[in-house]
């Protein structure tokens, strides 16, 4: 289901109003709104806890929120029936299990549940949706392997391709690129930006690498101990002063020389000064 | 297998139990010790005919040939060090064998022991004839050993060594086996039933201390393995892959443990029958407690599971007179309530 | 359009694909799960021909077949058809009953130790039983009674003692654990405390039997299983899905809560009728799904082939149960430990020895 584009750019696609969001009765975030701009790459970076994944389960509706609410589409998350959400939204979370023996293809074909129905279990769209899946990361030639038997890397890019065969609109995705090697964590950010770009799918994604994310982004949110401490466009919000608010990181920005975004240059604790004399 | 995120639901660092610091944990650890000696005197105590504690004393330091002494002596003490050593060797090798399946489904009798033990057991009543508690002994001992011979045997063939998986299915369908052929034997025999019915309850009762002193070596040798083998196992519960990069000898370890957990619940089972619920109970209990470092589980199994099962006798001594009921039947209900509201209290982790 | 792909290719094991009705009906089907159904089926069904043949009044098979069909002399039919048949058909229902209520319950639990026990169930019903025999001195229909309620109320106390806000996996293991094995030990000392003659009969009915059974338990038997299979076969996709993790379940849409609750309550269900009919029969839920998974191959557990497994596992033990220890017969429930524990080693030493 290709979305047709359209220029509304500043359109939320899916938003927190206010919500309180937390486990049993630990507080992680209080009072927290934010709005994901629709058809926008966006990336969620901050500390350790500070509650950006447990933001990306409110907003895919794993996890409820005890005051305020999530809208999808101007309507509550909680309104819609279960499985039409699963068409909308696909969520990649962060620990998965897949049964013992399953091939690649076959749990990739997982990803297709909300499209089908007891009787229509494998239509031709279904096929053409895992194939596509499959190519765009790179995984078609481990098609008939064991999931069992792939590296982390490669059982990583199984797991996005089970969330892509699902087609949705909107994306979230809690840390994607964990065990990936450097080049296939480009390459995977890629991906996403043309998944972004060309098909206009919204992407709301969890980071760990700063430089990773202002790169890619088209909306940054930083967030630290359960609050957005900022959120716009890399190149407008990434100071030296917001990364040593949020991570606590005193740094350097300069200009990536290659995408022009800004990239973030610690400046660490002396030890790298000392070194550069000692070559010298 | 149940995934370890998967059962703690989210993605925070893994709770490490209600003592958080290796103070906490000594001083609850003494406290748990000073709880067991308290038991041990009421099992000397408690009974049919309360003994007051001054007159135990006495029998202990100052025997002198007086009836209460003798009760003390040649009944009451034999079956308190009985409910100690086979209640801590219960304790232990469940403990050990949770460590090595990583499954919390497991029991020692998952080896194979608890079949192995009651198809010799049946096999000399029926054939044999055999009816005192010191010839059981022998034949529960050679049993157990005999199953997790031949359970590891089963999962070792082929490449590859015996895997936990491996050993968990192979111990469930060489225990099915025994199991049914001891049962085949008791259905067709009604003498064979008969004895076998009070055989599989489980009991500390026993004249003397001959049971103990034949099973004692064994118990011991086994613990200490499990003493020896405590480190390695904290370094296989981060997963194969990570222990082996720190250098443990997983095939070894894993040996290593079976024949510990064998000697345990072997010898366990040989002395007192059948118990079943210790082994599985304790060693949860003991890791909500101090958390997932396996030397502080050994530490508090070791003295939690006496505590468990010499509370069940004495309970069972005391619960129906002038009758006793059998320390197995009596530790489940003693134990299961404790262990269903633990497990509810939230702090319950998976391993 | 994309070109149609080779199916077979893709998913790496051989795969059909049916398109009916102008796509209005699509499915892929696991050729080799397919295979192994079959061969099973067929063995068991063998194996269940075998059973009505033989015994103290040999019948060729000829005249059997003929006797089910309605050809066949009073004396042959009044053997075939009212004696053997209805415990022959009861073996195939019951064990696949069994089957499937084992895969269902290690689906859930996702741990090959998994079964219906893990709810309490088994040791419920013995409990339930064991009353009604030693204390309440009851008859068979009492018996079964006693039985399904000890198991129904078990499991339902279980359920209830594990939910807090939700049932979580692990929790609802511990508190069956716990559960059963305090029923385990009440059990025990209700069977010490009988004569040695009714403890023997209530071992007898603890074991599991088919002996005999009539029509009436077939049609009992038949009318549950025709009500709780729509719900097995509508629950079936949303089990596997719920393989891949709660989070990621809930991502495709999945209710998680409901569906787990649907699937225990099937599986209770199945294991209920098995149970109140001829007693707690062990083993075949543990192993038939074990089996049937290593023999099809696939991925997490396989509810046809688990079924025709124990379809087979049943019949199976039942033939020997009658015929082994001629005349005196064993209950089924102690041959289905031993075939099945012997089998399941068998093929661990065979998977091991495949291992590449």
């Amino acid at each position: 289901m290709m979305n047709k584009i359209q220029p509304a750019p500043s359109a939320t696609r899916i938003e927190a109003r206010s919500a309180t969001i937390g486990y049993d009765r630990r507080v992680i975030a209080e009072n927290l709104s934010i709005a994901i701009p629709d058809r926008s790459f966006t990336v969620i970076v901050g500390p350790n806890a500070c509650g950006k994944s447990t933001l990306l389960r409110a907003l895919s509706r794993l996890l409820r929120s005890a005051s305020g609410e999530v809208l999808l589409d101007g309507r509550s998350i909680q309104s819609y029936p279960a499985k039409e959400v699963a068409r909308k939204l696909g969520l990649l979370p962060q620990t998965s299990l897949a049964p013992d023996g399953i091939t690649v293809a076959d749990l990739i074909a997982r990803g297709r549940y909300p499209h089908q129905k007891f009787l229509q279990q494998w239509s031709r769209e279904d096929e053409a949706a895992v194939i596509r899946a499959m190519e765009a990361t790179k995984v078609t030639e481990l098609s008939g392997r064991l999931v069992d038997e792939l590296s982390g890397g490669q059982r990583q890019r199984v797991w996005v391709a089970m969330v892509l065969a699902q087609e949705t609109p909107l994306l979230l995705l809690d840390e994607p690129t964990t065990f990936l090697d450097i080049a296939h964590q480009i390459e995977l950010l890629e991906l996403l930006t043309r998944l972004n770009r060309d098909e206009g799918k919204t992407i709301v994604a969890v980071l760990h690498d700063l430089n990773q994310a202002c790169r890619y982004a088209t909306h940054l949110v930083a967030m630290r101990d359960g609050r957005v401490m900022a959120e716009g466009l890399p190149a407008d919000i990434v100071t030296a002063e917001l990364v040593e608010a949020v991570f606590g990181l005193p740094c350097l920005i300069i200009e990536d020389p290659i995408s022009h975004t800004p990239l973030v240059v610690p400046r660490g604790g002396g030890e790298v000064h000392a070194i550069q004399e000692k070559a010298s | 297998m149940t995934s370890l995120a998967e059962v703690q639901g989210d993605d925070r660092a893994r709770p490490s139990g209600l003592a958080e610091s290796n103070g906490k944990r000594f001083a609850l650890l003494i406290f748990a010790t000073l709880a067991l000696v308290l038991v041990c005197l009421a099992s000397i105590a408690v009974g049919s005919r309360n003994i007051p504690l001054s007159t135990v004393f006495e029998a202990l330091f100052s025997y002198a040939d007086s009836d209460d002494h003798a009760i003390i002596m040649t009944l009451r003490m034999p079956r308190t060090l009985l409910g100690l050593t086979v209640g801590a060797a219960l304790g232990l090798s469940g403990a050990l064998i949770q460590a090595l399946t990583r499954n919390p489904l497991a029991d020692p009798g998952i080896l194979g022991v608890n079949a192995g033990a009651t198809f010799a057991v049946s096999l000399g009543v029926g054939f044999f004839g055999i009816a005192t508690i010191q010839s059981y002994i022998w034949f529960a001992f050679v049993g157990a050993l005999g199953a997790t011979v031949l359970v590891y045997a089963i999962g070792s063939v082929g490449r590859g060594a015996a895997t936990p998986v491996r050993l968990t299915l192979s111990g469930i369908a060489i225990g099915a086996v025994l199991t049914g052929i001891s049962s085949a034997f008791a259905i067709l025999d009604p003498a064979t039933f008969d004895r076998m019915r009070f055989w599989a309850a489980g009991s500390l009762v026993t004249p003397g201390l001959d049971n103990l002193t034949v099973s004692l070596p064994f118990m011991l040798a086994g613990a200490v393995l499990a003493l020896l083998v405590a480190r390695p196992l904290n370094a296989i519960a981060l997963g194969d892959d990570l222990a082996a990069s720190l250098g443990t000898n997983i095939l070894r370890t894993r040996a290593v443990v079976v024949v510990a957990v064998t000697l345990l619940a072997g010898s366990a089972t040989a002395a007192a029958g059948p118990i079943t619920f210790v082994g599985l109970m304790i060693p949860h209990v003991a890791r909500w407690i101090v958390g997932p470092d396996q030397r502080w589980i050994i530490l508090f199994t070791l003295v939690l599971a006496p505590i468990l099962l010499l509370c069940a006798d004495i309970v069972g001594r005391v619960i129906m007179p002038p009758g006793e009921l059998q320390v197995g039947i009596v530790t489940a209900f003693v134990g299961a309530p404790v262990l269903i509201i633990l497990a509810r209290r939230g702090k319950a982790s998976g391993l | 359009m994309t070109a149609p792909a080779n199916t077979t290719l893709m998913f790496g094991r051989p795969f059909a694909v049916l398109r009916l009705f102008g796509e209005r009906v699509t499915q892929r089907v696991d050729l080799r799960g397919l295979t192994v159904t079959l061969v099973l089926l067929l063995l068991a069904l063998a194996i269940s021909i075998y059973a009505l043949a033989s015994g103290e009044f040999q019948v060729p098979v000829g005249d059997v077949i003929g006797a089910l069909f309605g050809q066949a002399t009073p004396r042959v039919h009044m053997v075939v058809v009212e004696w053997r048949l209805p415990r022959a058909s009861l073996a195939l229902l019951l064990g696949a009953a069994l089957g499937v209520s084992g895969a269902i319950f290690q689906s859930l639990t996702r741990n090959p130790l998994g079964s219906p026990d893990i709810i309490g169930f088994n040791a419920g019903s013995y409990t339930g039983a064991l009353v009604v025999i030693t204390l309440l001195n009851g008859s068979f229909y009492a018996i079964a009674g006693g039985a399904l309620l000890g198991g129904l109320l078990t499991a339902i106390l279980v359920y209830v003692l594990s939910w807090r806000n939700g049932v979580q996996g692990f929790r609802l293991i511990v508190v069956g654990i716990g559960v059963s094995a305090m029923l385990t030990s009440l059990n025990t000392w209700l069977m010490l405390r009988a004569d040695l003659k009714v403890a023997m009969l209530a071992s007898i009915w603890g074991s599991g039997s088919l002996n005999g059974l009539g029509l009436d338990r077939l049609l009992q038997a038949s009318i549950v299983l025709v009500l709780v299979t729509p719900f097995v076969l509508m629950l079936a996709r949303p089990m596997r899905q719920l393989e891949l993790g709660d989070d990621a379940a809930r991502a495709h849409g999945i209710d998680v809560e409901r569906t787990r609750l649907g699937l225990m309550l099937v599986g209770v269900a199945l294991t209920a009728i098995a149970t109140g009919i001829a007693g707690p029969i062990a083993f075949v839920a543990l192993a038939a799904p074990q089996i049937a998974r290593r023999l099809a191959g696939s991925a997490g557990v396989a509810l046809m082939p688990a079924a025709a497994m124990g379809a087979l596992l049943l019949a199976a033990s039942d033939v020997l149960a009658q015929r082994a220890f001629a005349p005196s017969q064993l209950p089924v429930g102690i041959v289905t430990v031993c075939l099945g524990g012997l089998y399941f080693a068998w093929l661990l030493m065979r998977e091991a020895r495949r291992q590449p």
